[in-house]
């Protein structure tokens, strides 16, 4: 060999933690630390309202009454904390809500899915994502404003703010998120169930009842249960809309007291401490549970299509 | 279709064809129209009342005249501190996510833990905004506390949407990189994030809309009913201007017709507007080609 | 041919998995120090999987498991504690073409200001003679500052072996470069390649057993993730094999 070879560093030699790797090595704790802040903030909202909420489970509950009674009355003396009518009033608002989004944002979904073409899909999706987009209290604005005159002029009741008032804005607040979750269980069906029943000779309409729909079906029900979580948790909308009277509604028509809406309007005028104080976070960690269980069913659903 | 020749059948079937799609057009129609025409509603009753004074101007007399200058303030404000406290965790949760998170249960315990920050009702967050930021600690009602109130609220927007536009990379862009031997933090600052920029911006935009529209969290964390002043400082209290229109609309009398419309124009034109922005950005971003 | 004395790269019961799904098995072989080492075999024997080991991509890739021991020039690579330096030092070409979505310039300026090197005079002058090399200089002189992602599939190709040579390798791995680069350049690019043999040990994946024949000097045969035999390239091609399956093979009978 002519030149002398060209000596390259001993790998011994080459091997030292530079600052690239203790950099590499930071960052990687940092972002590791922000994505264990979700988990954190999770488990401290679950303690902290817990905290709160300790001193009436253990001091003064009664579970019989607590479920069974429909008369909350934390400011008479003595104070009762029976949350049936409150359960009954989230329950009627959701239930109603829920007849009116499931089907329209299920339709909406596969018309914007299965049948809108190009630009026309472009803009309903858009205009869906903006409905998505307005604030509760300005729905909760409507229901007073908007509702509130109409249904008194239509059903010639003398108030408006009722289950039905509230359940129509309720409804209308959660129909863009489940018809944007629904779009996406529908989009996630491969073409090629759709091309192989289109070959068959099957319309478009078969093809959706027949072949999308089944096969997007868990999909779906995840979608309408982000819905009914969704509905479930709405504070300001039903505060404002639904009369906030503790009833067992018997129509729609009747005035109703949500959950979410006790503890907004409530809060407020309690003292630190004091049992009122801490019934409404008990309140709260029923919320947390019901929706973190809603939320993990829907996950789980979704979780498992992914994985076929 | 025209090749063919039209059987009976055929027709029928066209026929259902068109009806279904009527049927199911008319369902999305019915979805979106009531609102806009609310919307149209809105603008007409709150247009006359929106002035320069109106939104510049202190409220007097008992918030039944004058303008709303302190409850739009305060919900910059609340926006902005919740937005330096929740894009720098979120993006670096994001980062963690998508560039250095192995397939396993912790990783799934993360995800998991999105969703329900997420899913956890507005008011379940306020009472978690009194249990720790209120009294543990012990930063009062101020904005500090509602901001952070409305920061851990609004964490799944800014996470979801920056692990989107960092899933956008091709991964055969770091696998480049680290054959290169960068490691993946280089990776993610000179090949990754440079591309993903753009994406992680219309999630902070997006953000910014969700959070000027909350009302629940800061009811009882920091946002007041009224105050005659302008907050100097994160541990005052403030108005807000979401609040303001559940205060005039259901809480005060005497305030005039127009009032409560020309607040809730100003929150959903903010509101819609950052939206809209976000989506425009979105688009034009999808529509440029960088590989 | 000089047979290699000490060995660049020693492989002994080396084994890749995918999840647990073996991709290749116990394979142990010498690599001389400047030498043209061919690895030849149908889709799927292991050859890409030989690559990814010796790059150490395992700690990258999830799923992928590495047994056995790998050594390079005397160091077992399981006891690199910096990984990063490790792969400074090993220039590695894929099959698919990736142009990074930086300009051209520092596509190939990005392996040298990685170990540190900022002066613009200094980068010029390699990022001149890496594209010179891979024959890509004439073609993207005076769009220096366009995307290195937007070039044709061919000049990306050509781009990934620019960046690879930027890294001043010691190690050049190359697997089925020419897979989208047209014949021509095939050519520029091989004789470029035997020239850097005199500064680089090059191990060269191939389906071609011709471009096999052209450039490596010794030729391992894969075959469904088992080592079939190694020689001599021109011992292989006379005909001197210990086993069929690899005249077969050489003979286009089957892969």
């Amino acid at each position: 060999m002519g030149a002398a070879p060209e000596i390259h560093p001993r790998p011994a030699a080459a091997d030292r933690r530079d600052l690239a790797w203790w950099v590499d090595k930071s960052v990687a704790i940092l972002v590791f630390t922000g994505g264990i802040s979700a988990i954190v903030f999770i488990l401290g909202i679950f303690v902290f309202i817990t905290k709160e909420g300790f001193g009436f489970i253990f001091g003064s509950l009664d579970i019989g009454g607590f479920f069974g009674s429909t008369k909350w009355r934390p400011t008479s003396t003595p104070p009762t904390y029976g949350i049936l009518a409150l359960l009954a009033g989230t329950a009627s608002v959701t239930g109603l809500a829920m007849l009116i989004a499931v089907p329209f944002s299920l339709g909406a979904a596969i018309y914007i899915a299965e049948f809108a073409k190009g630009k026309t899909r472009e803009v309903l999706k858009v205009l869906v994502e903006m409905l998505a987009a307005i604030p509760s209290v300005v729905w909760g604005f409507i229901g007073l404003m908007v509702m509130n005159p109409l249904i008194i002029n239509a059903f010639d009741v003398p108030v408006g703010l009722c289950v039905l008032n509230s359940g129509v804005i309720l409804g209308l607040m959660a129909a863009p998120i489940m018809t944007t979750i629904a779009e996406d269980a529908l989009k996630a069906v491969p073409d090629t169930y759709r091309e192989a029943a289109e070959a068959m000779g099957a319309t478009r309409w078969q093809i959706v009842w027949k072949v999308v729909l089944p096969a997007a079906k868990t999909g779906l029900v995840a979608a309408v249960l982000l819905g009914v979580g969704r509905g479930f948790g709405e504070t300001m909308a039903v505060l404002m809309a639904s009369g906030h009277s503790v009833n067992l509604p018997t129509s729609v028509f009747d005035s109703v007291r949500a959950l979410t809406a006790t503890i907004a309007a409530e809060l407020g005028e309690t003292s630190v401490g004091s049992d009122h104080y801490r019934v409404l976070f008990t309140l709260g960690i029923l919320l947390f549970v019901v929706t973190f269980a809603i939320n993990l069913t829907a996950d789980l659903i979704v979780r498992g299509i992914r994985k076929k | 279709m025209s090749q063919f020749t039209a059987t009976p059948r055929n027709h029928r079937q066209h026929r259902r064809q068109s009806v279904v799609k009527a049927i199911f057009l008319l369902m999305t129609v019915l979805l979106i129209v009531p609102v806009l025409l609310i919307l149209t509603f809105l603008i007409v009753k709150g247009a006359p009342v929106l002035s320069f004074e109106f939104l510049f101007a202190m409220p007097e007399n008992g918030m039944t005249a004058g303008g709303i200058l302190p409850a739009l303030v305060g919900t910059v404000w609340l926006v902005t501190v919740a937005l330096l406290a929740s894009v720098p965790v979120g993006v670096a949760a994001a980062i963690y996510l998508s560039e250095y998170a192995p397939d396993n249960w912790l990783t799934r315990a993360i995800n998991l833990a999105i969703i329900n920050l997420a899913g956890v009702p507005s008011i379940v967050h306020a009472l978690f905004g009194v249990g720790a930021f209120v009294l543990f600690f012990k930063f009062g009602t101020s904005i500090l506390a509602a901001s952070l109130t409305l920061a851990i609220m609004t964490l799944p927007v800014v996470i979801v949407s920056t692990l989107e536009a960092l899933r956008s990379v091709p991964q055969a862009f770091r696998e480049a990189c680290w054959n290169m031997g960068a490691t993946r933090w280089q990776t993610i600052r000179k090949v990754v994030l440079p591309n993903s920029v753009s994406g992680i911006l219309t999630g902070v935009i997006l953000e910014v809309s969700r959070t000027a529209g909350e009302t629940a969290p800061i009811m009882f964390t920091g946002a007041a009913f009224f105050l005659p002043f302008l907050p100097q400082g994160v541990l005052d209290q403030t108005m807000a201007l979401s609040l303001h229109l559940f205060v005039i609309s259901t809480q005060v009398p005497g305030v005039p017709e127009g009032f409560p419309y020309g607040v809730a124009l100003v929150l959903i034109s903010l509101v819609l507007l950052m939206n809209a922005i976000s989506i425009g950005f979105r688009t034009w971003l999808r529509g440029r080609k960088k590989w | 041919m000089v047979a290699a004395t000490t060995a660049k790269v020693l492989l002994r019961g080396l084994s890749v998995s995918y999840h647990g799904k073996p991709a290749l098995r116990d394979v142990s072989l010498e690599i001389g120090e400047h030498e043209i080492f061919g690895i030849i075999g149908p889709a799927g024997s292991g050859k890409t999987s030989l690559l990814r080991a010796l790059n150490r991509m395992d700690s990258f890739v999830s799923g992928m498991r590495v047994a056995g021991d790998i050594i390079l020039d005397g160091r077992n690579l399981r006891d690199w504690r910096n990984l990063y330096a490790l792969r400074r030092r090993i220039g590695v070409v894929f099959p698919l073409p990736v142009g990074l979505p930086l300009s051209v310039y520092d596509n190939v300026a990005f392996a040298p200001r990685l170990r540190g090197v900022r002066r613009r005079a200094a980068l010029d002058e390699i990022v001149e003679r890496c594209l010179r090399r891979a024959a890509l200089w004439d073609e993207v002189k005076d769009r220096l500052k366009s995307l290195g992602s937007l070039l044709s599939g061919g000049q990306q190709q050509r781009l990934t072996i620019a960046r690879a040579l930027s890294q001043a390798p010691d190690l050049l791995l190359l697997d089925e470069f020419s897979i989208a680069v047209d014949p021509v350049t095939t050519m520029r690019i091989e004789d470029v390649l035997k020239e850097l043999k005199h500064e680089v040990t090059i191990v060269l994946v191939t389906n071609l057993v011709q471009q096999a024949r052209r450039l490596a000097d010794r030729t391992a045969f894969l075959l469904s993730g088992e080592l079939v035999e190694v020689g001599d390239t021109e011992d292989l091609f006379a005909g001197r094999v210990e086993d069929e399956r690899t005249r077969d093979y050489l003979e286009g009978r089957f892969g």
